[in-house]
């Protein structure tokens, strides 16, 4: 061990130059594959949220409705095979009582020639399904008697395709959804995390006194974000594909620039609330206030035409509105990029305005 | 040949919500020689860390100028860097990476090779720790693990933050050869520290800092002389009668107790002679004043690390 000549010096400076950005790239990278909460938060939880909401949506329209009859209700007899399960009440307080707790989505009585249904309205979706299937029901019956009686008489009679081959499946609304919404949480929380981190440990402190700027190692940092983004989505659309039916278009690979796009915007909204907060609850504690509004204002969730009106005005605010809007194109309608250019154009002015806010108020002497 | 360093007038106050305002530097200068060993001794809060950070170009001073090797340590060059190693205070890691990770990033960060890297972890004994996570090992081996990671860059000029703060006596005697082994290969090393012994042992000049200011700078040999403080003899009582303590004394200051006399002399050689002669050794100590005298001389307070 002795002192360097100036040469080898130089020498040593420039091939640490190049290889500056790769070495970082490679420590950052393995410390995120060993940080355990990180595979949790990225891949695990929104896989687990598609299986909760997949199972919540998606059940109802497809089950046989469960009704409650009440006393003797013959125009059931003419039902179609598992269209229902019947169960019986001795009276309509019982039934309704029933219904209240959810234990069946209709409740009916026939009294002579009125059928009377009485909806859910514990659980309004499958109620709906329920009463529309015993109106159904009795037009289809009233067809039977008519035609009986005047056999000669053109009856009009209503038959329900599904269109599209089926209709949109929950799934082929909810994961571009709880994608968009995957990439945001790991992308606020987890650079809000890191900030907070190196605020704690001096990491950045210490990799500013070697010849790496403070640039690569940024770049670095962002890079392993990128590619963390990439691998989420891969396996969160291959998982969606196989274990959800979820039909991906041909488009789908345009996805991967979306999800990028999204990344650097949520990543930037990290910067801002790691630069405030000053402890690692403190910064979870503002990353979901930040993403919890973002989500429920997008449309990941809930339909947003079915949203009241303020909540889509805030929409246009959420980058996560267009994130999912764009992936719902592509991946999911099968339109081609130039169909969401306005939204890539959002999210990119989105992320190159926060960005710059977070370089200009982010105090760097406090790393 | 430019100085290593050279520092003019640096003053930084931190301003904090609540805490108000703390004048942490007040107006530093001092100039380190290439090659030199320098230590800046000073209590908790002398304002030690904060220079370092301000030298090393971490902070921004409110007003001074600093120079490293000729250079100005802002903004932020790879041609200075790349010949300064850093051991800052609180260690500062990768997370979830093992030691030699760690220290091989650094290394790549340097331009510096794998077998350069287990060079270093070698030399600061962490070999057999080589494979462990940062985060699990023992407060002592990170602060060998930053060191180490200060050094594998192969810097002219090294800043150690205390360095020595969480070893064990063992560990710092290590330390210690080690320090001085890396400043006899040329390298200029800059460190702080609590203890006195410490500067004592290892410093070519020694910095006293308290209260953000530097209130001297010697070697410890001649802050030691120009104190021209008397030595303290130390023997146990009983063995000489009242009058001959005095004769002994000859006019210079003396104390006494049940336990112990203790004489304060300027001609040691002589006292200690006549002591002899007179069979009284028993219990004898000699004490010259240290840098802890100095520390009281120069501050006007007890040295309380
Ligand atoms: N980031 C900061 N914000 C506000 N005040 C600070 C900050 N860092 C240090 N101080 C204050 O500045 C003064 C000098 O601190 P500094 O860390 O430089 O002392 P030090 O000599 O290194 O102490 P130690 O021996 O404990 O390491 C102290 O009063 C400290 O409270
Ligand atoms: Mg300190």
């Amino acid at each position: 061990m002795s002192l360097d000549t100036a040469e080898a010096r130089t020498e040593r400076a420039e091939r640490a130059g190049g290889r500056a950005y790769l070495s970082l790239f490679k420590a950052l990278g393995r410390g995120w594959i060993r940080d355990r909460s990180q595979i949790f938060f990225t891949i695990l939880l929104p896989l687990m949220f598609m299986v909760l909401l997949a199972s919540v949506f998606g059940s109802g329209d497809t089950a046989a409705s469960r009704i409650v009859a009440v006393g003797d209700v013959a125009v059931l007899e003419g039902a179609d095979e598992g269209e229902f399960t019947v169960t019986e009440a001795a009276d309509l307080d019982a039934a309704l009582a029933m219904l209240r707790e959810g234990d069946a989505d209709a409740a009916v009585v026939q009294d002579g020639s009125t059928v009377r249904i009485y909806p859910s309205g514990t659980s309004s979706t499958s109620g709906a399904i329920a009463e529309g299937r015993l109106s159904a029901l009795v037009d289809d019956v009233n067809v039977e008697v008519l035609s009986a009686a005047a056999p000669g008489e053109p009856v009009l009679a209503t038959e329900v395709e599904e269109a599209d081959g089926g209709a949109l499946q929950p799934i082929q609304y909810l994961a571009p959804g709880i994608l968009a919404w995957g990439v945001a949480i790991s992308g606020v929380f987890g650079a809000a995390g890191t900030i907070v981190d190196w605020k704690r440990d001096k990491l950045l402190r210490r990799l500013r006194l070697t010849p790496a700027s403070v640039r690569t190692f940024l770049g670095a940092k962002v890079s392993v974000n990128l590619v963390v983004a990439l691998g989420q989505t891969a396996v969160f659309l291959t998982v969606a594909a196989l274990g959800f039916g979820l039909r991906l278009s041909a488009w789908t690979w345009f996805a991967a620039p979306l999800v990028l796009l999204g990344t650097l915007a949520f990543l930037a909204i990290g910067v801002v609330i790691g630069g405030i907060a000053q402890t690692s609850p403190a910064a979870a504690g503002l990353s979901n206030l930040v993403t919890m509004p973002m989500a429920f204002v997008s449309g990941a969730f809930y339909p947003l035409a079915l949203s009241p009106q303020w909540v889509q005005w805030i929409s246009y605010a959420s980058p996560m509105r267009y994130l999912n809007e764009a992936l719902q194109s592509v991946v999911v309608y099968g339109e081609p990029p130039s169909a969401v250019l306005p939204q890539i154009g959002f999210l990119a002015a989105f992320a190159a305005v926060v960005a710059f806010v977070s370089w200009k108020t982010f105090k760097f002497d406090e790393l | 040949m430019d100085a290593a360093i050279e520092v003019a007038d640096l003053r930084k106050t931190y301003r904090g919500r609540g805490t108000g305002e703390v004048r942490a530097v007040d107006g530093v200068s001092f100039r380190v020689e290439r090659g030199e060993f320098f230590g800046i001794l000073g209590p908790n809060g002398a304002g030690k860390t904060t220079t370092l950070e301000i030298v090393e170009g971490l902070r921004k001073p409110d007003s001074g100028t600093v120079r490293l090797l000729g250079l100005s340590p802002w903004p932020h060059s790879p041609e200075l860097t790349g010949r300064l190693g850093v051991q800052l205070q609180a260690s500062a890691f990768f997370e979830f990476l093992t030691a030699r990770e760690q220290i091989e990033t650094f290394a790549q960060l340097y331009g510096a090779s794998k077998a350069r890297a287990a060079e270093m972890l070698e030399l600061v004994g962490l070999t057999e720790h080589a494979n462990v996570r940062c985060e699990k090992l023992s407060g002592g081996q990170q602060q060998r693990l930053s060191i180490a990671c200060a050094l594998v860059g192969d810097p002219e000029l090294v800043f150690l933050d205390e360095p020595t703060a969480a070893l064990d006596p063992q560990a710092r005697r290590n330390l210690w050869d080690l320090m001085r082994s890396i400043n006899a290969e040329g390298r200029t090393v800059v460190l702080t520290t609590h203890y006195m012994e410490e500067a004592e042992a290892l410093c070519d000049r020694v910095a006293i800092m308290d209260a953000g200011k530097i209130r001297a700078v010697d070697s410890p040999a001649g802050f030691v002389r120009s104190l021209d403080a008397p030595t303290k003899v130390t023997v146990a009582a009983g063995q000489l009668s009242g009058e001959r303590v005095q004769a002994l004394a000859a006019g210079e200051p003396w104390t006494a107790d049940e336990a112990a006399v203790v004489f304060e002399t300027r001609d040691p050689r002589k006292l200690l002679t006549e002591l002899a002669s007179d069979g009284a050794l028993d219990g004898l100590a000699v004490r010259t004043a240290n840098l802890e005298d100095v520390f009281l001389h120069v501050t006007g307070r007890e040295w309380r690390a």
